[in-house]
């Protein structure tokens, strides 16, 4: 016993103050959201950052005579950075990239850089209490991981009502990594349909919104979108836990 | 001689695939037995197309005694004398075979599906076995019963199918069904390397990144025949090792809450964050993605990164040190894991174990010793090894792997080489083969490339460690409360996407 204490106390208090203060540190690397200036793009005499993108997140639009990168589809790997000439794509620090309009992923010039995960239904029902069942349908266990951490007690998500739940009809809604394997189709809409109305689901990493590095496999379905309604998406390959953290404050009007 | 037709190569080296010899099959299979017998290891077995609608076997059998690989073939046609009768390693690898080339292993004591996927030569379209229906083994009799969970499990993890075959609470068998997460890796990296081939190994499984991307990586560099720099093998290895402590570290966290001691739980879900924070130092992401490139890393260390990274790993030190000294100082966390799950070293290497769960049955089998590759070859870390086989050795061997890690670390840190971290690619040499062999924290990674005559991939092979290690989970559970699962589950804690790929 005398041991547990001694251990406890050198182990000290470690729960972030975030939202009452300042977010944890990001590393100096950190990529976040992506910005994509109005300076001089070549557009299609160019078009190099829509060739080098691995999974086809990018492409031109001829309303802006720029690039549109779909944040949904992104994996972060910063390629289209490097590979564009004019500095027109660059990387942010800014890791809040949870929404829950799917037409905000889209980030072209001039999109304002904050984005907007509030959801009023989901404030009114679930804002001090929102149990969830988390279902990966093919995620890499990266994602996973990122979730299982806000159970921790830096993170300590329980503070605020949330919690993950062992049974489907425990919860409020679910919480889907993967890009959904065809060989997960038939559990996952098993789950969705054991959840109780009113629900809520939520699209965590690139596979899971959009299939991510497996876009276009006929192995999986391109993300959960096409099977069940996705109310909150957040991008990421995979999201940093801060991103998870503040989408989930942010959609249950938490955090305003 | 057995073995003497096989062809003899170390790791992540190239060789003309037509040196590769075709045997006979009776010889074929007389080799592979012997060889394990000697004390070998099948690394992979991949399968590809051959003339006259055959099919070409590729045996990879690695020697840690001479630390050679070996590398050997046979044609068959249609079906083949099983193996696995005389070879229980083998098993996994001929289910998997018969799966994708729609061939039998004649005398195969358990064929089903291994992953569900459709078998080479059907589209997806036409292909209707549902993920899980297969003919399970079953049990009859009094108080006999049988308790089917997931694939969605109670908490947040991968999905796969398990089915207890229970007399009362003692668990008979343990029969593991996969596949759920199938997404087609392989298949996509044919006609590779592709913009996304780097992705995917990256993702093939998500927690062990540095670990497949470095495989890959030097399969690459293998096959290009170029030789990255010193300081580059450093970041990678030190990448590698904080991998493996973040891991070792969640799993240890997440062995106290299956026995109910809160605690070192609470502890080491939070100090595992600190790991793969940094590792978000290197590159800036948790898991190390982005950060090992064919022809070195893409980022580098200042003397700034490496003080702040010395810094957090002797602060991150005492913490785990005290967390986990605290759970095996515990009488009643020992008197769960004693005993619990428990494999003997003769079992393990019947069954082609790797890893944490072989070293913890007394195996000294270890990548980085037997086979060096990298940073390993020039700095030698001892493979940690327990010899009770169960839950408290493979707790333990984790627990002597942290401590090895850190200090493997630490040197480096304090001994990188100068120079610097990427060199010039070259173009991939036409009809090769090469294996590469890595220690990632679960075990033995083990990636075939073989290209073609254009100089593209033939075809990728990914073995997981998780492959040879699911069954390793079915026989630790024979005998066992059925209450005990989630304990021996998470004492081998693998990968459902690194094996379903």
């Amino acid at each position: 016993m005398i041991n547990i204490i001694k251990t406890r106390i050198q182990q000290k208090y470690r729960t972030f103050v975030y939202p009452d203060g300042p977010p944890p540190e990001l590393p100096p690397r950190f990529v976040g959201r992506p910005v994509v200036s109005k300076a001089q793009c070549l557009h299609e005499e160019c078009g190099k950052c829509v060739s080098i993108c691995p999974v086809q997140a990018i492409y031109l639009s001829p309303e802006t005579k720029g690039p549109i990168i779909d944040t949904g589809k992104c994996i972060f790997c910063r390629q289209c950075e490097g590979a564009c000439v004019n500095g027109v794509i660059q990387f942010s620090r800014n890791y809040q990239l949870a929404v829950s309009e799917p037409e905000n992923l889209l980030v072209k010039a001039g999109v304002p850089d904050h984005c907007d995960a509030r959801n009023k239904v989901a404030e009114k029902l679930f804002k001090k209490s929102l149990k969830l069942r988390q279902v990966s349908a093919g995620g890499c266990n990266a994602c996973e991981a990122d979730t299982i951490v806000l159970g921790t007690l830096a993170w300590d998500l329980g503070r605020f009502g949330m919690q993950f739940v062992a049974s489907p009809r425990h919860a409020d809604g679910i919480l889907i990594t993967g890009p959904v394997t065809r060989n997960m189709h038939e559990a996952l809409l098993k789950t969705y349909r054991a959840v109780p109305e009113p629900k809520i689901v939520i699209a965590v990493g690139s596979c899971a919104i959009s299939g991510g590095p497996f876009y276009d496999h006929p192995e999986q379905n391109n993300g959960a979108g096409g099977i069940v309604p996705v109310d909150l998406f957040i991008p990421g390959c995979p999201p940093h836990p801060l991103t998870i953290f503040d989408g989930l404050l942010r959609f249950t009007g938490r955090i305003k | 001689m057995p073995g003497s037709s096989f062809i003899r190569t170390v790791n992540a080296e190239a060789v003309d695939f037509r040196d590769i010899p075709v045997m006979d099959f009776a010889d074929f299979r007389e080799s592979i037995i012997e060889e394990i017998r000697a004390g070998g290891r099948i690394s992979a077995m991949p399968a590809c197309p051959a003339e006259d609608g055959l099919l070409r076997i590729i045996a990879v059998l690695s020697l840690p005694v001479s630390g050679e690989i070996l590398i050997g073939s046979t044609c068959i046609n249609g079906s083949w004398p099983s193996i696995t009768p005389d070879c229980t390693a083998a098993h996994w690898f001929e289910r998997e075979i018969a799966e994708i080339h729609s061939v039998t292993p004649n005398g195969h004591p358990w064929l089903k599906p291994i992953r569900f996927q459709p078998p080479h030569d059907i589209s997806l379209q036409e292909y209707s076995l549902q993920c899980g229906n297969a003919k399970f083994l079953g049990l009859d009799g009094e108080e006999s019963h049988e308790v089917a969970v997931g694939p969605v499990h109670a908490g947040i993890i991968e999905p796969g199918h398990f089915r207890f075959l229970c007399h009362g609470e003692t668990v008979y068998h343990l029969e593991i069904s996969l596949g759920y997460q199938h997404r087609g890796i392989e298949r996509a990296m044919k006609g590779g390397p592709g913009v996304r081939a780097l992705h995917y190994m990256e993702t093939l499984a998500g927690d062990t990144t540095i670990g497949h991307a470095t495989a890959y990586c030097m399969a690459i560099e293998a096959l290009s025949a170029i030789s990255v720099p010193p300081r580059s093998l450093a970041i990678r290895a030190i990448a590698a090792e904080l991998e493996r402590i973040a891991n070792h570290v969640g799993d240890l966290g997440a062995l106290a809450g299956d026995v109910g001691f809160l605690p070192t739980m609470s502890y080491c879900g939070r100090i595992r964050g600190d790991v793969l924070n940094m590792t978000a130092l290197l590159c800036g992401n948790r898991f190390g993605r982005g950060l090992v490139r064919p022809s070195g890393t893409a980022f580098n260390l200042d003397k700034n990164l490496i003080d702040e990274l010395m810094l957090r790993l002797k602060s991150t030190e005492k913490d785990i040190t005290s967390a986990v000294e605290l759970m095996f100082d515990t009488p009643s966390v020992l008197s769960r894991f004693e005993g619990t799950g428990a494999l003997s070293e003769e079992t393990a290497r019947e069954a082609g174990l790797v890893g944490v769960a072989a070293r913890a049955t007394g195996m000294n089998c270890d990548v980085r010793n037997e086979f060096p590759y990298g940073m390993y070859c020039f700095s030698q870390l001892h493979a940690c090894t327990w010899n009770t086989g169960d839950c408290f050795a493979r707790a333990y061997v984790r627990w002597l792997e942290i401590r090895s890690s850190i200090e493997f670390i630490r040197t480096q840190l304090l001994n990188l080489p100068d120079g610097p971290v990427s060199c010039k690619t070259a173009p991939i040499s036409k009809e090769k083969i090469t294996v590469s062999l890595v220690e990632g924290w679960r075990g033995e990674i083990c990636h075939v490339a073989v290209t073609d005559k254009e100089g593209r991939f033939a075809f990728y092979k990914v073995v997981d460690p998780s492959f040879h290690n699911w069954f390793g989970l079915a026989l630790a559970l024979r005998n066992q409360q059925i209450s005990d699962f989630p304990l021996c589950n998470k004492s081998f804690n693998l990968s459902y996407c690194g094996h379903d790929l």
